[in-house]
C-alpha cells in the first residue's frame, strides 16, 4: 500500500448545530469517490454525516469509526486517539461505526475499507487533529466566558480549569459555546509523555453490546416488509445449473420465488473478471428456515463446467511442474547462481501449502433494497457485514448500470473478517434477488455454501535452493514460488507487470543478510477462486521462509535462535525482538522433559512478531500444543490488551491452518462444508500463551494480522525437534499420517 | 405452537421441523442467538431449554413446546448477570459472533457445577470461537466462579 503525506491539505470545518453542543466534522478534499473536490465538501455541508465526534451538553462523546470492527477492536482503538488529544474522560466515550460516505473516506487510500492491518496506521494522524482541535474550541470557550487567556487554562478528563482562579467548566457546560467557534486548522498534538489513554488496556467500547445479544450483526438487520432468501451456487464454480424442481420448491409452504442469478447477465457478467460469481439459484420465502426448506426441494443439479477431472492430487501436481518452469525475477542480489555454485554445502527444499477457507463465524449474509425509481434513477441500500465498502459500491453499481452516489451501505458489525467479506459476491447476489423479489432481501447462506463458495488463500508452492559458505552460514538464497493470483482480479491496481505483490510478500523482502538472493514468481491460477486470507502473502511465504532457515540452522549444526541472530546483525528491532523471545520462551534453557521448541519470525504490515511454539508429540503422532510465547513489536501501541488478543487470536487462527486447515478438491469442487469436516481448535486444545509487547516509539504497525505467520512455520520447526520429522506441507495432521 | 422465551408466553405457527435457533431468531426478534452452523457443532445458537444447554439449530420447535426457554436476552436486563460482568470484565469478546452461545454454555456449566477446574472448562465449553478468545474465556468462567 502506498502511504503518502496529505496534511499539508487536511483542513477542520465545524459542522454543528450548536443547539446540541459540539460536533465536529472534517473532510479530506479530493479523496472523494470521484476526487472531486466540490462534492465531497458538498455533501459534508448539506448533512450531518461528517461528524466525527460530537459533545453533547451532558457530556456524553459520541465518536464515528470509519472502519468495519470484526473483531480487532477498531472501535475502540480508534476513539482512543481521538480520545486522549480531546482530554476526554474515557468512562463517557460511545463509538459508532460510520456512515458510508465521502467524508470518512481515507486520505491516503481515497476509499473505505478495512483491511491491511491498517486502520490505526491510516488514520492517527487525520484523527488525532480531531481531537485535538475539539480541545483547543473547548478551551477558547472557556477561555472567552471567564475572560482569561488560553494559555492560563488546562484540560484533563473532560473538564476545563483555570488553576488561578479556581474555575472549572465540564466539556459538557462547554459544548454548546463551542460549537460555535470557527474549529482551528493546526492544533497542538500531545507528546508522547502527554497521554493518558493512548497505552493503557482501555476497556473495549463494544463488550457490553456483545455479552446480551444487542450487538446488531449484518445478519441481524431486519427492516420493514423484509423477506428472506438462500442461495446455491455451482459445486465447482464454474459449472452452470443444468435442472431444478422449482414445482416442488414454490410448493413448500412460505416460498414465495425461485431466482435464477446466471453469470451471463448484462452487468453481471461486466464485474465477472472482478467478482468471479458462479452460477446460481436462490429461494426466496418468508422466513430463512423455509428458504432452506424450499432450496433442499428444489435440488438444483449443475455441471461440472470442464473441470470434473481436477483434484488436489491433479492441483498438487500441476504446481509442482510450474516450480521447474521459468517464473518472473522479483528479487535479483548479487550473483546467486555462481555463488551456489561456489558454496561449501547447497540445501534444497520444496514447499506446499494448501487452499485455506476463511469460515468467519457468521456465515455470509446481506440484506438489500433494490428500488426502481424510473424519473430519478434506480438506487440501492445495502445493510452488509462488509471490510469493502468502496469496492461493494463500485461493483454493484457497474452491476446495475447506476452511479456510485446511488449505493447507500450500512456497515454493520460483523461476525468475523478475515479477508472473506473485502469480496463484494454477497452484496451483488442480495442486491439482484431484492431487485427480482421487488422487495428488501436478506439472504443468509448456509455454512455448506460459506465453505464451498470462498474466495480461498492460495494453495502455492516454494522451492529454496540455498547455498553455505564452509562456517555454515548461508551466502546464496534462492527461492522459487508458485502462485495463483490474487490481486489480478480485485486488487489490480497493486498488480504490476505479471507480479502479483501478495504473492511474494514475505519472500521477497526476507530481513537476513544474505548478499546473494534471487526470488521469482510464477503465477499459477486455477477454478478456484482465491482471496485475501488474514496475513494474505505472509501467512504462506512466513511458513516457507521461517521453515527453510530452520532447515537450514539444522544443516549447518547451528542452533536456529543463534543463526537467526547473526544474520539480524544489522536489524535493531528484529534483534530486539529476537532477544526477547529468547528470554522469555528460555530457549537457550532445555525444555521440560518430552517437551520441544520451534522459533519463527516474520515481518508484516509493518509489525514484527516473533514466536516460540513448544510442543510434544506422542509415539502416535498426536500433537500437543503446550505453550506459545510471542513477542510483537508494532511500533506505538494504542491498546496493550487488544494486541494481546490480536496475538491470541492470529497464533490460533495459524496454529489452527497449520494443524489441520485446508480445503480439499476431488471432482473440481470442494470436499470440506462445515465444521464437521473444516475442524477448527477449541477451548481444550488451546496452549498457554505468553504475549510481551517491545516498547518502543516507533511508528505504529499492524496488530490484526502480523501474528498470523510465524506460528504455522514455529509449530513445525518444533515437531522437527521432537520427531526429526520436517513438514514441507501442511496441513501437519495430514502430513504426519503419510509416510 | 405455545413457547416460553424468558419468561413470556408466545404463540407461533410455524412448521413443525423448524428448529427453535430460527422461531428465536426470525419469528421472536431474538436475534441474539446466532446461527453458525446448522448441525450442532460450533454452539454458537445455544440456549437452555428447562435449564440444560441445547444447541438450538437442530432442536425443532415440536420438541420444546411447553419448555422454558431462557435466551442470551433473558438472562438480565442490565449486564447484571454475573457471567456477563466476567464476559465485560474481562474484555472477552473480539468479533462477538459466537459470544451468546459461549454465555450461555458457561451459564449451564457453572449451574451445575460452581466451582470447575480447567479440565471441567475444557469438557463443557466445547463451542468454536474463530477470533480464539478462548483464554478470555476460561478467565471470566473462573472469575464468575468466584
Amino acid at each position: 500500500m502506498l502511504i503518502r503525506n496529505i496534511s499539508r491539505r487536511r483542513f477542520l470545518r465545524n459542522s454543528a448545530t450548536a443547539a446540541t453542543g459540539l460536533t465536529l466534522g472534517f473532510s479530506l478534499p479530493g479523496c472523494g469517490p470521484e476526487g472531486n473536490q466540490t462534492s465531497a465538501v458538498a455533501e459534508v455541508l448539506t448533512s450531518d454525516v461528517s461528524a466525527w465526534l460530537s459533545i453533547s451538553t451532558e457530556g456524553l462523546i459520541t465518536i464515528r469509526v470509519p472502519s468495519s470492527e470484526m473483531g480487532q477492536g477498531v472501535l475502540t482503538a480508534l476513539p482512543m486517539i481521538i480520545a486522549d488529544e480531546l482530554d476526554a474522560d474515557w468512562a463517557k466515550v460511545r463509538s459508532e461505526i460510520a456512515p458510508f460516505s465521502a467524508a470518512f473516506n481515507n486520505p491516503y487510500t481515497g476509499g473505505r475499507g478495512t483491511g491491511g492491518s491498517s486502520a490505526v496506521r491510516l488514520w492517527w494522524p487525520s484523527i488525532a487533529k480531531a481531537g485535538a482541535a475539539a480541545r483547543e474550541m473547548l478551551v477558547q470557550a472557556a477561555a472567552a466566558q471567564w475572560g482569561v487567556p488560553v494559555a492560563e487554562l488546562t484540560t484533563a478528563k473532560a473538564v476545563v480549569t483555570h488553576a488561578a482562579s479556581g474555575r472549572q467548566a465540564s466539556y459538557g457546560a462547554l459544548a454548546e459555546a463551542a460549537g460555535k467557534l470557527v474549529p482551528p486548522q493546526d492544533p497542538q498534538l500531545k507528546t508522547r509523555d502527554q497521554y493518558t489513554i493512548i497505552g493503557t488496556s482501555a476497556k473495549r467500547l463494544d463488550t457490553p453490546s456483545k455479552v446480551n445479544g444487542s450487538a446488531v450483526f449484518g445478519i441481524d438487520v431486519k427492516v420493514p416488509d423484509m423477506v428472506y432468501a438462500t442461495t446455491r451456487a455451482s459445486p465447482t464454480f464454474v459449472g452452470r445449473l443444468t435442472d431444478m424442481d422449482e414445482e416442488t420448491a414454490l410448493a413448500v409452504r412460505g416460498v414465495l420465488a425461485v431466482i435464477r442469478l446466471p453469470i451471463t447477465e448484462r452487468g453481471v457478467a461486466d464485474v465477472q473478471q472482478i467478482v468471479a460469481l458462479a452460477d446460481s439459484v436462490a429461494v426466496v420465502a418468508d422466513s430463512y428456515w423455509q428458504a432452506k426448506k424450499g432450496m433442499d426441494a428444489l435440488n438444483p443439479q449443475f455441471d461440472d463446467g470442464g473441470v470434473g477431472d481436477v483434484s488436489s492430487a491433479s492441483m498438487l501436481r500441476d504446481i509442482k511442474q510450474a516450480l521447474s518452469e521459468e517464473g518472473i525475477p522479483v528479487r535479483d542480489d548479487g550473483d546467486t547462481d555462481q555463488a551456489l555454485a561456489d558454496a561449501a554445502q547447497v540445501v534444497a527444499a520444496e514447499y506446499t501449502v494448501p487452499f485455506l477457507a476463511h469460515l468467519t463465524m457468521e456465515p455470509m449474509n446481506c440484506t438489500a433494497h433494490y428500488q426502481v425509481d424510473s424519473v430519478n434513477g434506480d438506487r440501492v441500500e445495502l445493510w452488509a457485514p462488509t471490510q469493502g465498502e468502496s469496492h461493494g459500491a463500485m461493483v454493484i453499481g457497474e452491476v446495475f448500470g447506476i452511479p456510485a452516489h446511488k449505493v447507500t451501505i450500512h456497515t454493520t458489525l460483523m461476525g468475523g473478517g478475515l479477508g472473506r467479506r473485502y469480496e463484494a459476491d454477497f452484496l451483488v447476489q442480495s442486491a439482484r434477488l431484492s431487485k427480482a423479489v421487488g422487495k428488501p432481501v436478506k439472504m443468509i447462506w448456509s455454512r455448506e455454501e460459506d465453505v464451498q463458495h470462498d474466495y480461498y488463500r492460495p494453495a502455492s508452492a516454494s522451492r529454496f535452493t540455498v547455498g553455505l559458505d564452509d562456517t555454515g552460514l548461508p551466502v546464496a538464497w534462492k527461492n522459487a514460488i508458485v502462485c495463483p493470483s490474487v490481486a489480478q482480479r480485485n486488487f489490480s491496481a497493486a498488480y504490476a507487470n505479471g507480479v502479483d505483490p501478495f504473492s511474494v510478500e514475505g519472500a521477497v523482502n526476507i530481513p537476513y543478510a544474505i548478499p546473494n538472493q534471487w526470488v521469482s514468481l510464477r503465477q499459477h491460477d486455477t477454478h478456484v477462486p482465491v482471496g485475501s486470507w488474514r496475513s494474505v502473502g505472509s501467512s504462506h511465504n512466513g511458513f516457507y521462509v521461517e521453515s527453510m532457515l530452520d532447515e537450514v540452522a539444522h544443516a549447518s549444526s547451528r542452533d536456529p535462535f543463534a543463526l537467526r541472530r547473526r544474520l539480524l546483525q544489522n536489524k535493531p528491532r528484529f534483534l530486539t525482538v529476537l532477544d526477547l523471545l529468547e528470554e522469555k520462551s528460555h530457549w537457550l534453557e532445555p525444555a521440560p522433559a518430552g517437551r520441544y521448541r520451534g522459533m519463527a519470525i516474520h515481518e508484516s504490515f509493518a509489525s514484527i512478531v516473533g514466536e516460540v511454539a513448544e510442543v510434544s508429540v506422542d509415539d502416535a503422532g498426536a500433537i500437543t500444543l503446550h505453550r506459545m510465547t510471542c513477542v510483537v513489536d508494532c511500533g506505538r501501541v494504542v491498546n496493550p490488551a487488544i494486541v494481546e488478543s490480536q496475538m491470541e487470536s492470529a497464533m490460533l487462527d495459524g496454529l489452527t491452518a497449520a494443524l489441520r486447515g485446508g480445503v480439499t478438491i476431488k471432482a473440481g469442487r470442494v470436499e470440506q462444508s462445515n465444521f464437521d469436516t473444516y475442524r477448527m481448535m477449541r477451548m481444550a486444545e488451546v496452549p498457554q500463551m505468553d504475549i510481551h509487547i517491545v516498547q518502543n516509539d516507533e511508528p505504529p504497525g499492524g496488530v490484526g494480522e502480523p501474528g498470523v505467520p510465524p506460528s504455522m512455520p514455529a509449530l513445525a520447526n518444533a515437531i522437527f525437534a521432537a520427531t526429526g520429522r520436517r513438514i514441507r506441507s501442511l496441513p501437519i495432521e495430514a502430513a504426519m499420517q503419510t509416510a | 405452537m405455545d413457547l416460553t422465551v424468558n419468561d413470556r408466553q408466545y404463540r407461533v405457527d410455524v412448521d413443525a421441523d423448524t428448529p427453535l435457533l430460527w422461531v428465536l431468531r426470525d419469528t421472536l426478534d431474538l436475534t441474539g442467538t446466532k446461527f453458525g452452523c446448522g448441525i450442532a457443532q460450533c454452539g454458537a445458537c445455544s440456549v437452555l431449554v428447562g435449564g440444560e444447554l441445547q444447541r438450538s439449530c437442530v432442536l425443532p420447535i415440536s420438541a420444546v413446546a411447553g419448555r422454558e426457554i431462557t435466551t442470551i436476552e433473558g438472562l438480565s436486563d442490565d449486564n447484571s448477570n454475573p457471567v456477563q460482568q466476567a464476559w465485560i470484565a474481562e474484555d472477552v469478546p473480539q468479533c462477538g459472533y459466537c459470544q451468546s452461545g459461549q454465555i450461555m454454555a458457561a451459564v449451564a456449566l457453572l449451574k451445575k457445577t460452581p466451582r470447575p477446574t480447567d479440565a471441567q472448562i475444557d469438557a463443557s465449553m466445547t463451542n468454536i470461537c474463530r477470533c480464539g478468545t478462548y483464554s478470555r474465556i476460561r478467565k471470566a468462567v473462573h472469575r464468575a466462579a468466584s
